[in-house]
């Protein structure tokens, strides 16, 4: 029964936060941004004290409970074991790997303090997760969407929408993809190897797991010693030579309940302090999680703007894709405050950059901020209508802010580039820059002070919030004529 | 259209095609109305060209809109579909349809060389076909690219004389090489008088490489008067005129925009002169067959059996000195459709001549884009896809789907469809926000559509949507 309502349970959460990684819609965040708030890392990181002490409350009434249900790597693993593992009594009890866990949590407790974020977003359980959702799952579901969006183009209907799938970061992406395959195979071969040797929450949560009013109990005297539980154990926490149970590694999946044939394990109040073994024998390495790629460099387009002269009717102008600049400093999304602020608190989970619906956010492939989010405009801009990546944060890296506020905030300035400038090099006459400024911190001048010039934009840097509509639409290719710098401080004007 | 009336209708289509299955073995399957059958071969309206007495039928094959073949990617040029074009060419043929109009500069500048390729498998004494000399890029403009350009036309369409020859869409405007604009007068002087070359191609007619001469016209009215004046003071002949005559711009071309002239004033013009006209956009674009559906009931109401299409071509070709009505007629049933229209072709009543005046004012009324979607325009140096900017919008009012009152209950679902269906129609990149106002188009639309000034409202337009949410 117990195990029922468990995998009932972690079923529900499961597919509700892979949703809110999924969706693309802005649809689901309204009503499942709550399900990366609960996360234990985002909740300590947003300082959110409730969530942190509820779940302390409840790792202290049920144990593990936690890592069975809310936390969606954990299940994932779950799932993965399901799927792949047929075999008979895949497991075996093995000591506590406690040198690896406490070397792990400390340098991870390290790297937070220090605020080295891209090892603690390495580490991260929730953010694992969700860099996985986002650079495996979200294309998988779009090409499904897309398909559907074809059909629904065909009858006319506006029921699903066309959405671009690109890889947004290649670190990430590599990331992404070796952790999902190095966490399946340990899932598939040792079951829960991952989160009782390297996940910190994990280890937090197994310290306070020891004491809590529910435990596995077995009973010695019922107990026929067939092992059945112990080979069962995804945890490997059952003992059955010392008829003991390591509360430090178990999850309180309820398995062994069920599969005993003689009552002799028992879900109960604890009757005291069981001591677990803490043999270390360091055996496992995770690498090859770090490795990944710095400044992939976007493949160049080669073609250039078709400017030839028209002789003949009809075709469509090759036009080539913008290429990102090198800017001094990264621009982070309205809301984050200060880079400082992205740093530390940013766990680089990928959920604002799943939601953003212009395609601006993307992974960082700076060291320091490895996989954090930074804005860029080549494929669209922060639109004025949107704070979806603020309203989904579960970690205080982006806080709620409303339109209002964010059409006044100061996230980065417009910096005009002359000589990519067509009306400097190609003697048109343009201002789409102007045009589609929405604070109206654009003016067009003549260059330099001589009328017989031609008209160029003159950015008011105060005026200027950073939002990219001139960066996004201006005509200058691969290099646009007027791009943003990020300001570490972001202010409100 | 949310998802569940989607899938409503998915279900609902399976339902209706499987009750269609079980009605088709009733016992009225085997009758069939005149919709269903092939249309005749030998009932086609012919015209006799007062000049010389030749026998054009009234329906003539407009090759702008040739069937193309699939792209990889949408910047891929177009690869003319050749069979299909042989085969519509010949199906019209065997029909009676015996007028083919090219340009050097259609279809990306292969409708010359796909017309001839298709008509030179029949006998030449079958067919007339019309060409231009066109004046896009002014680098054409000198007497010898002129001539160069005329050479060509033969060489492509595999002929050694030119049935119809027409000095291309007189009365436009024009940048010249110097970047300078030139107005419509300057325009044609620098084009057609100052090499020299009308006088050249009236030699060509006087020895037999053009049977016929005239101009085809859109745009300022006075160079159309000019025109016309040569013809009465004996200076140059026109052998025919071609005009856009549709009963929308039979009254209402000139509000649409003060630049055009009525159709109806055109078409007098050249009665009282006894010019043949020739007819283009009888259809403008496409756009008179997708009118607001309380017309299309009425239509149906009146001839039920007969497409929408059918009555803007029994309207163009209704007038005594039509010689020929041009349809670009991309689909087999494009042609199959017009062919029945015109074998033989019912006159327009006055009663119903009067019912087509209304439906003019209604679609005036509804201040759509007279974007007609020629590609003129195109390719926009920018990468904008004008036609398909304006086609979506006014796509939207044509079908009562424009979001225009915020407090309405439809507003969202509206805003919703405009949006979508602008990024299906027109990708983000090719959005008329890209749109640097350089004025490169201009000068290339026969509608005299103001395509800068346009593009900057639809895309106010769009940017006052997304906003408000």
């Amino acid at each position: 029964m117990l195990r029922k309502i468990r995998i009932t349970l972690a079923i529900v959460f499961f597919t509700m936060i892979t949703l809110l990684f999924l969706d693309f819609t802005g649809t689901f965040h309204t009503y499942l941004g709550w399900m990366a708030k609960i996360q234990f890392l985002p909740a300590v990181l947003a300082l959110n004290f409730a969530v942190v002490a509820g779940l302390v409350l409840l790792t202290l009434v049920f144990g593990r409970i936690y890592c069975s249900v809310i936390c969606p790597l954990g299940v994932m693993q779950d799932v993965i074991a399901k799927v792949f593992n047929h075999k008979k009594n895949p497991y075996t009890y093995s000591p506590a790997k406690s040198a690896l866990r406490y070397t792990v949590l400390a340098l991870f407790v390290v790297a937070l303090v220090a605020g080295v974020g891209s090892f603690v977003a390495l580490l991260a359980p929730y953010s694992s997760y969700g860099r996985i959702a986002q650079n495996l799952m979200q294309p998988v579901y779009a090409g499904v969407n897309n398909l559907l969006a074809m059909a629904a183009e065909h009858y006319e209907s506006y029921a699903f929408y066309e959405r671009e799938v690109w890889i947004r970061s290649m670190p990430t992406f590599i990331i992404a993809c070796v952790s999902f395959i190095a966490i399946s195979v340990l899932a598939w071969r040792n079951g829960r190897t991952y989160c009782n040797t390297i996940c910190p929450v994990g280890t937090i949560l197994g310290q306070l797991a020891r004491f809590s009013l529910f435990k596995m109990k077995i009973d010695a005297d019922k107990c026929k010693n067939c092992r059945k539980c112990e080979r069962n154990c995804k945890a490997s926490c059952i003992d059955i030579k010392n008829h003991t149970v390591d509360y430090s590694r178990c999850v309180t999946c309820g398995n062994c309940l069920s599969d005993c044939k003689f009552d002799a394990l028992h879900y109960v109040v604890a009757p005291g302090l069981v001591k677990s073994k803490t043999e270390a024998k360091e055996t496992k390495n995770v690498e090859g999680r770090r490795e990944f790629l710095v400044g992939t460099g976007l493949a160049l387009a080669t073609a250039t703007l078709a400017q030839e002269k028209k002789k003949v009717d009809g075709g469509l102008a090759v036009i080539e894709d913008k290429v990102q600049p090198k800017r001094l400093t990264p621009i982070t999304p309205p809301g984050s405050i200060s880079a400082k602020n992205m740093a530390q608190r940013c766990t680089a989970c990928q959920l604002c950059v799943s939601e953003c619906p212009n395609d601006v956010l993307r992974p960082s492939t700076d060291l320091k901020t490895l996989m954090q989010p930074v804005m860029s405009y080549e494929k669209g801009y922060c639109r004025p209508e949107c704070n979806r990546c603020s309203s989904v944060c579960p970690a205080g890296a982006i806080k709620p802010i409303s339109l209002e506020v964010k059409s006044s905030t100061q996230i980065g300035h417009a910096v005009w580039v002359r000589k990519n400038c067509i009306a400097v090099t190609g003697e048109v006459e343009c201002g789409n820059c102007e045009r589609h400024c929405p604070t109206g911190a654009i003016q067009m001048v003549y260059l330099d002070d001589n009328e017989d010039n031609p008209l160029v934009p003159a950015v008011n840097e105060e005026r200027c919030i950073g939002c990219g509509a001139c960066e996004n639409l201006c005509p200058a290719r691969p290099f646009s004529a007027i791009y943003v710098e990020g300001h570490e401080v972001h202010k409100e004007n | 259209m949310d998802r569940r009336n989607f899938f409503k209708i998915l279900g609902g289509a399976t339902v209706a095609s499987s009750a269609v299955l079980t009605a088709c073995k009733g016992k009225n399957a085997q009758e069939t109305t005149a919709s269903q059958q092939e249309p005749p071969t030998d009932k086609m309206t012919m015209r006799k060209n007062p000049g010389n007495g030749d026998n054009v039928s009234i329906l003539g094959y407009g090759m702008m809109r040739l069937p193309v073949l699939p792209k990889k990617k949408d910047t891929d040029p177009d690869v003319i579909d050749q069979e299909m074009v042989n085969k519509q060419i010949d199906y019209a043929l065997e029909h009676g349809v015996n007028y083919y109009d090219t340009s050097p500069a259609y279809c990306q500048g292969k409708s010359e060389a796909a017309t001839g390729t298709a008509l030179s498998r029949h006998p030449r004494d079958k067919y007339f076909v019309a060409t231009k000399l066109s004046n896009f890029a002014p680098e054409t403009w000198s007497r010898e690219a002129s001539q160069e350009m005329f050479h060509e036309s033969l060489k492509n369409l595999k002929v050694d004389y030119i049935d119809y020859l027409l000095l291309h869409a007189i009365g436009g405007t024009s940048r010249n090489l110097d970047g300078e604009n030139l107005d419509s007068e300057e325009t044609f002087n620098a084009r057609y008088m100052d090499n020299g070359i009308l006088d050249w191609l009236v030699e060509q007619k006087k020895e037999g490489k053009i049977r016929n001469l005239g101009f085809s016209y859109h745009g300022d009215v006075d160079i159309f008067d000019m025109l016309l004046s040569w013809h009465d003071e004996g200076r140059y002949h026109w052998d025919f005129v071609q005009i856009e005559l549709n009963y929308l711009d039979w009254d209402y071309a000139n509000e649409i925009n003060s630049f055009n002239t009525d159709a109806s004033y055109l078409y007098a013009e050249l009665e009282k002169r006894g010019i043949p006209a020739i007819i283009m956009e009888p259809l403008l674009g496409g756009r008179l067959a997708k009118v607001p559906d309380p017309v299309v009931a009425k239509m149906k109401s009146k001839r039920p059996e007969d497409s929408v299409a059918s009555w803007a071509f029994r309207f163009a070709g209704t007038p005594k000195g039509v010689l020929c009505v041009l349809s670009g007629m991309t689909y087999m049933e494009h042609l199959r459709d017009n062919i029945r229209t015109y074998a033989p072709l019912q006159p327009i009543t006055k009663e119903e001549n009067d019912f087509l005046m209304k439906v003019a004012k209604d679609i005036y009324d509804l201040k759509t884009i007279p974007c007609n979607e020629c590609n003129y325009c195109m390719p926009c140096p920018y990468g904008i896809n004008i036609p398909a900017i304006f086609s979506h919008y006014n796509k939207m009012i044509q079908e009562g789907n424009m979001p225009h009152d915020r407090e309405s209950a439809e507003y969202r679902r509206q805003r919703r469809n405009y949006l979508i269906g602008y990024d299906r129609s027109v990708p983000k990149i090719r959005q008329a926000d890209h749109c640097i106002g350089c004025g490169e188009c201009m000068s290339h639309c026969p509608q005299r559509i103001n395509i800068p000034s346009e593009m900057q409202r639809l895309d106010q337009f769009v940017e006052e949507l997304k906003r408000s949410i």
